[in-house]
């Protein structure tokens, strides 16, 4: 079965991007497949590659981007939402005139288009967040 | 269209479990994970109205998240599955529509 997967919180908040990580990988887990998992509002933060959580806490985005790579799943962020909070990939970040980007390998920024997309295409679409 | 209910919240915190209850129609199943599953404890002044939903509605708790509140399954109100992240993905496989109540 398709799933897509939605995040509109951020990382280290409540638990939606533990709960959708941990559903992720248990829906890989049976055979599924997982057509993209969608960042929106606050849940674009799960995208910074600059996080320096404590040593025996878990990397949140390090792991979604190990997840992604190992399992060809896209990880997209909302332009708009990423924009906002000063979240940038390379491309970005020159456009905007701005000294450095911070997106993490394995994550895309995007349009709110491919989060309809991800409903079309998937059989299933959830939502984790606040 | 039988709907898969995910309340994330828990009863004391916010109403969206009251607001689930009142719209779930008669073949939905209802999973509470996160600060939901605070709605599953029995004794509790949230009990009675759960205890009523589970003649109408399966409920499910999502057992890591029990564990990680501290709260003992002997605690559950009877009649109430504990499932785990896999039994999360099958139960989301049964049910043709996911309601997140965030």
């Amino acid at each position: 079965m398709k799933f897509g997967i939605l995040v509109n919180e951020g990382p280290y908040t409540h638990q939606a991007s533990d709960s959708a990580y941990y559903f992720a990988a248990a829906a890989l887990r049976a055979g599924h497949e997982i057509v993209r998992v969608f960042f929106y509002h606050d849940g674009v933060n799960n995208g910074t590659r600059l996080g320096v959580p404590p040593q025996d806490d878990r990397n949140i985005s390090a792991r979604w981007a190990e997840l992604a790579k190992d399992n060809d799943v896209e990880l997209i962020l909302c332009v708009a939402a990423a924009q906002r909070r000063g979240m940038l990939d390379a491309d970005e970040a020159r456009r905007a005139g701005k000294d450095a980007d911070n997106m993490a390998p394995g994550f895309q920024i995007s349009g709110l288009g491919q989060l309809i997309d991800a409903g079309i295409q998937a059989d299933r679409l959830i939502v984790f967040g606040d | 269209m039988p709907v898969l209910h995910i309340v994330n919240k828990s009863p004391y915190d916010r109403n969206s479990l009251d607001t689930c209850l009142r719209l779930a129609r008669a073949d939905a199943a209802i999973l509470l994970i996160e600060d939901g599953i605070y709605a599953a404890q029995k004794n509790a002044a949230a009990s009675d109205k759960v205890q009523h939903a589970l003649g109408k509605h399966p409920i499910y708790a999502l057992q890591p998240d029990l564990q990680a509140r501290g709260i003992n399954p002997d605690n559950m109100i009877e009649g109430i599955s504990l499932v785990d992240y896999d039994g999360f993905v099958k139960l989301t496989t049964e049910y043709d529509k996911l309601q997140s109540w965030l």
